[in-house]
């Protein structure tokens, strides 16, 4: 059993020895002597657009406006780029993908046109997703035709049944009613069928921590880009993704700075009307600007970088109640130099509950995890081998820890995963060298969002980002939010959609309207 | 500029927007989203291109007269007399 193995546990914490080159601790350290005035040498006196956060949707809405012809700067507080879409290395050549588990078709498209053809051709399709729980064990493709061969082959639904459900999702756009939860929807098409529920519901847990008491619109609109036609990863890793972005957003003309702490979004009062954006201050430094978009998050956008104070006591009222989604805790497990492993599929969904719970999925008292499995041809070149836990969690159970506590359960994380993993891949222990543990905690300090959320906001999110640009003229949010809105591809397509706006609003063409709602109903 | 003008003008910007797409035989009268692979994505970019081509401003409440190829020319005709 590992239990008896040497294998130090490091983090993203850094509580064990032998601290990562990476971890918050030596970074924090780090951070203090560049996050300085001095990074921001260099700059344009002014520019039209300044972009808070690198995230797919920072990124995306400053290289569509750069393309546009207007003068963008890019800020990030972080040292990569990227936001969640990062990854890290370690010694003896391990590196790892945080959020590289698997994105729609769609995202393709997307890259080819608001990036490169080159990175759009780098898109490969996921060719083996699993399950295994106590209510079922099964590989799917991952598109409507598998999911229909199964829903009627393995759980013996009526074939119209799930062609009936597929084309319900299909219709689903924003406007729908909103209380309609997809626990009712399930009910409705799949009555008492839990296990089927499992199968339609534990993959979008994990991909945007919706859960069953959410709006049924979320799940469709999300559902029928995800699970239509299979799931898709992106060759030569997350670190070549963004160093693909990085060399565009140049080609384009945009100045990037990372170490860039924007503490301050300045706004002006104008007249009557709402208050207007003038610029950022970052690292001290005070640099001006037509509009600014903000890749924070929404709540840091509003209470933090603007304040409560230039707000409507109403709409800072209806961005307090915004509610976040879950947070992650992720096991790293690096396969030592030289081993190889059998292919046993790319992502894994495991669980030990009896039932799908979106309660027992965050508890800390972890029952289910999603193993995703990185072969060498995920990094053509390279022989190495990894796979990566990664567990839904809630924020506040990790963050009230006392540092034994969290020390003790971020071991027991990484001995049950890999306890867990053993059972399907007899034998991997033995040749895990690097084993690391990110929570909540890491995620936190990594992004700065609101609890440490991996997924952006709740639905109701989704109208307060949309309602910015009303309430201070020139500022935008773009970032995860809605359910909608999250996962690389809802980020990028925000970051397009608001880019939209953002480059009506400096040629002077806004006019105040209802918003971007209609566009982001069926992307 | 002509109707013919105009025309163009919106396939020359659907061309680079879907450059995949055969556009040598796009029906007037028929919705382009049920004859090209267009999405509502694809949509906000003919708008951009509009902006930054032409200097023509589709507010979001008119995004429906692009629907189809003569919907662009009756629409956008009059902006570019
Ligand atoms: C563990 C995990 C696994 C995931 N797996 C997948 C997956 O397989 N597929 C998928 O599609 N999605 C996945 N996601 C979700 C996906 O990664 C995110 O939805 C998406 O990347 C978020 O993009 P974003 O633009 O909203 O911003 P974020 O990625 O959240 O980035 C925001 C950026 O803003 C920066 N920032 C914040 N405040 C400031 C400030 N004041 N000054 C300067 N910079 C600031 C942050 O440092 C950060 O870089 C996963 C997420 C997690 C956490």
């Amino acid at each position: 059993m590992t239990k008896d193995r040497d294998i130090q546990i490091g983090e993203a914490g850094g509580i064990l020895a032998p601290p990562a080159v990476t971890a918050p601790s030596v970074l924090r350290e780090r951070r203090k002597t560049l996050v300085s005035p001095k990074r921001l040498e260099g700059l344009a006196p002014s520019y039209d657009l300044i972009v808070v956060g690198s995230g797919l949707a920072g990124l995306t809405a400053a290289n569509r406006v750069a393309r546009q012809g207007q003068r963008v700067l890019l800020l990030e507080q972080h040292y990569n780029f990227g936001g969640l879409a990062t990854w890290f290395k370690r010694q003896n050549g391990h590196i790892f993908d945080i959020s590289l588990h698997g994105f729609p078709v769609g995202m393709i498209k997307t890259c080819r046109k608001y990036w490169t053809k080159e990175i759009a051709d780098s898109i490969v399709q996921l060719k083996s997703i699993r399950f295994d729980n106590p209510q079922f064990s099964l590989q799917t493709t991952f598109d409507r035709e598998d999911f229909t061969r199964i829903l009627v082959e393995h759980f013996g639904i009526q074939a119209e049944v799930v062609a009936s459900f597929f084309d319900t999702l299909r219709g689903m756009n924003f406007y729908d009613d909103q209380r309609l939860t997809t626990r009712a929807l399930f009910q409705r098409f799949f009555p008492g069928r839990t296990d089927v529920w499992r199968l339609l519901m534990e993959p979008i847990a994990y991909a945007n921590g919706s859960t069953l008491d959410d709006p049924a619109i979320t799940y469709g609109i999300v559902f029928s880009n995800f699970m239509s036609k299979g799931v898709y990863t992106f060759q030569g890793g997350t670190d070549q993704l963004i160093k693909a972005m990085k060399a565009e957003l140049v080609h384009n003309g945009v100045d990037i700075r990372n170490y860039a702490q924007v503490e301050q979004i300045l706004v002006e009062p104008e007249g009557e009307g709402p208050p207007r954006c003038v610029g950022v201050v970052a690292n001290g430094v005070r640099i001006p600007a037509k509009a600014v978009v903000s890749n924070a998050n929404i709540k840091n956008t509003v209470f933090k970088l603007v304040g409560a104070e230039h707000f409507s006591p109403e709409y800072a009222a209806e961005a307090e109640g915004v509610r976040m989604n879950s947070a992650s805790t992720q096991v790293y497990l690096g396969i030592r130099e030289g081993e190889t492993l059998p292919f046993v599929g790319d992502l894994f969904f495991t669980s030990s509950a009896p039932e799908f719970d979106s309660e027992a999925l965050c508890a800390l008292e972890c029952t289910s995890r999603t193993f995703s499995f990185y072969y060498p041809e995920i990094r053509p070149g390279s022989e190495r081998y990894a796979v990566v836990a990664s567990i839904n969690s809630n924020y506040r159970d990790w963050a009230d820890m006392s540092d034994e506590a969290y020390q003790h359960h971020k071991e027991k994380y990484a001995r049950e995963a890999i306890d867990v993993l053993d059972g399907y891949v007899p034998g991997i222990a033995q040749k895990i060298d690097h084993v690391e543990v990110a929570t909540p905690r890491t995620f936190e300090f990594f992004t700065q969002h609101a609890q440490a959320t991996s997924f952006g906001t709740k639905f109701e999110g989704l109208k307060v980002s949309q309602e910015l640009p009303k309430h201070v003229q020139g500022l935008f949010h773009a970032g995860s939010v809605g359910i909608i809105m999250s996962g690389w591809l809802g980020a990028a397509n925000y970051g397009v959609i608001v880019a939209n706006e953002v480059d009506r609003y400096l040629l002077g063409l806004t006019k105040p309207t209802a918003g971007a709602r209609e566009e982001s109903a069926h992307v | 500029m002509s109707e013919n003008e105009v025309r163009k003008l919106i396939l020359d910007i659907i061309h680079d927007i879907a450059p995949d797409e055969d556009l040598s035989d796009v029906k007037s009268d028929v919705r382009l989203r049920d004859q090209l692979d267009l999405d509502s994505m694809d949509f906000l970019d003919i708008v951009m291109e509009l902006r930054k081509r032409h200097q023509i401003e589709v507010p979001e409440e008119d995004y429906m007269e692009l629907s189809t190829l003569d919907g662009c020319v009756a629409y956008l005709s009059p902006k570019f007399a």
